[in-house]
């Protein structure tokens, strides 16, 4: 199915492993996400914060009540944000406004579409909705991105409809450590299937509980069939270059920006170790006088509730 | 071999890169001025204009910019670099920001609304298909894609995309210029050249047909035999250790 001397294989046909719905077709929703790479997605909970993300040249915010710092810190039940904030922020920027709904709840979901959204985020951060299913996102003309711990669960959020992967991370404790083994264990599957017998492959896929046809593709690719960032516990442009250095193709901050004492400056440091990101020099100078990181949840303590371990 | 430089701050540099592969051409990623005096040709792809802007900045990028375009080098903008290249950008965020220009025309910036308006279309392109053969029409992705309002009597239309009137009054304009809009004929243009210059709103890296990408590389290969200096042109621009090699995305059709 490759091409001769190219390693783009065109996959999909119309009748192509994902199916489509007419209203917006997958290469459109892809499409957006293709235009975000090597970019950052910035958390925020206000119209002056937006900007100040646009201002550092965030290439999409995404719009929220609570960062999930404070999530974690309040507890309670977390919600899709209310629509007027979310408006609110989207009138102040022109890039991209990405907003969460919970997992499974394909109502939020719905609202999130009325409103304009550009990018839906099912996400783990908030509450769980259904603690068996997903949205089928299929019936959406909007995209949405979903976080993954595996190459399993990316490849099933993808069959789902997912034109976005991202790593679950543990959102809110600016600790990489979740994120970085996400990533490595997303590409590591990724290189044993690479170097896979076609024969074997049926088996694999039953024992990482994911679609053929999709690990098929991984196989041929040699990468996710969509764009895949990272996302959850990112704090400083380092963490940032490492996760592009482990593959990534740009990275969600969440409460790194926003939590720390200089959010402008971090922001554009970390915006600009995203582009620099092969570039020692530029990430040494651009990690220069940041003012104080967020402060950060050691992971080793087991009364810290796992949030990537909420959905399958 | 041909090589062709791509500006990659953000957005889809891979994907042009790929596209230029599957053409036997070399793309190389151009992250600072200097990495600029080795190219004779750039693409200055899709991505969010505001991000490609910043980062230009941080790093100085500007001067060298509009210094190559200046030169007749040929560049060529696909959405976000289309916007990069008018000499006028409407529909901005707020403070506006730096454009490289060169191509007499005004873009407005995400004409055509938010995601859920991106679209696809089969553009009528006359003009490709007789230089580059293939079908008349071309599969036009447009991602919260900009439109060409106003062109000067040198820019050459290439495509241009039908809009009802009614959508033109009820666009949301960021900076409440319906008035304006809704004086606006009913088609926006989507292609455009100008001497060096080739400008799409759309994005041909996105799909399989690699027609545009092929009457680029040929626009710089004319531009290359006036320009004595080419064959001078050092092929390789050094990648960083920690560089990766990336497989492609697949082109879903």
């Amino acid at each position: 199915m490759e091409g001769e001397g190219s390693r783009v294989v065109a996959l999909y046909d119309g009748n192509g492993a994902i199916t489509e719905t007419k209203k917006s077709p997958f290469s459109v929703k892809v499409g957006l996400a293709q235009m975000l790479r090597g970019g950052v997605i910035m958390d925020v909970v206000n119209a002056d914060q937006a900007r100040i993300a646009e201002e550092a040249g965030a290439c999409a915010v995404m719009a929220l009540e609570r960062v999930p710092a404070d999530i974690r810190a309040q507890g309670g039940v977390a919600r899709m944000s209310d629509p007027q904030l979310i408006k609110e922020i989207k009138r102040a920027v022109t890039i991209p406004v990405m907003a969460k709904a919970r997992i499974g709840h394909f109502v939020e979901a719905q609202i999130l579409e009325a409103i304009g959204i550009d990018y839906v985020d099912e996400s783990e951060v908030l509450t769980l909705a259904d603690d068996a299913n997903h949205i089928n996102k299929h019936n959406f003309r909007i995209p949405f991105v979903c976080g993954c711990r595996n190459l399993g669960e990316a490849l099933r959020r993808i069959r789902e409809g997912a034109a976005m992967i991202r790593t679950k991370g543990e959102a809110g404790t600016g600790n990489i450590i979740e994120a970085v083994r996400h990533v490595r264990s997303v590409m590591s599957d990724i290189r044993v299937l690479r170097n896979m017998d076609d024969d074997e492959v049926f088996t694999f896929a039953k024992s990482i509980a994911a679609p053929y046809d999709l690990v098929m593709q991984t196989k041929q690719l040699g990468r996710l069939p969509v764009v895949h960032f990272a996302a959850g516990g990112v704090a400083t442009p380092a963490d940032a270059a490492l996760m592009m250095q482990l593959g990534c193709d740009g990275v969600f901050v969440g409460s790194g920006v926003f939590k720390s004492g200089d959010p402008a400056k971090r922001a554009r440091a970390i915006v600009q170790a995203v582009t620099h990101y092969s570039d020692p020099e530029i990430l040494a100078e651009v990690s220069c006088g940041l003012g104080e990181a967020m402060v950060g949840i050691n992971l080793s303590d087991t009364n810290v509730e796992r949030f990537a371990n909420r959905s399958e | 071999m041909a090589v062709v430089g791509v500006l990659a701050l953000q957005g889809s540099f891979n994907e042009h890169i790929a596209a230029l592969r599957r053409l036997g051409v070399k793309g190389v990623e151009i992250r600072k001025p200097e990495q600029l005096r080795t190219v004779t040709s750039l693409i200055i792809p899709g991505g969010e204009s505001t991000t490609m802007a910043k980062l230009a900045e941080y790093h100085n990028l500007f001067p060298a910019l509009r210094e190559f375009v200046k030169l007749g080098k040929p560049v060529w903008g696909t959405c976000a670099g289309l916007i990069f290249l008018a000499n006028k950008a409407i529909g901005q965020k707020t403070g506006g920001q730096d454009l490289v220009g060169g191509l007499d025309c005004t873009v407005h910036r995400n004409f055509f609304g938010s995601q859920i308006q991106s679209f696809e279309a089969e553009l009528s392109v006359p003009q490709l298909a007789s230089q580059e053969g293939g079908p008349e029409t071309f599969r036009g992705v447009f991602i919260r894609a900009p439109a060409i309002l106003e062109a000067g009597p040198e820019v050459q239309v290439l495509a241009d995309y039908p809009v009802s009137s009614d959508r033109l009054l009820s666009f949301d304009s960021p900076t409440g210029d319906k008035t304006e809009n809704a004086e606006e004929e009913s088609k926006v243009i989507v292609a455009v050249r100008q001497g060096n210059i080739l400008g799409t709103a759309f994005h041909p890296e996105l799909t399989a047909d690699t027609r545009w990408h092929s009457y680029f590389v040929k626009m710089s290969t004319e531009a290359g035999e006036e320009a004595t200096l080419s064959s001078l042109v050092p092929a390789q621009v050094s990648t960083s250790q920690y560089q990766l090699t990336r497989s492609d995305l697949p082109i879903f059709q």
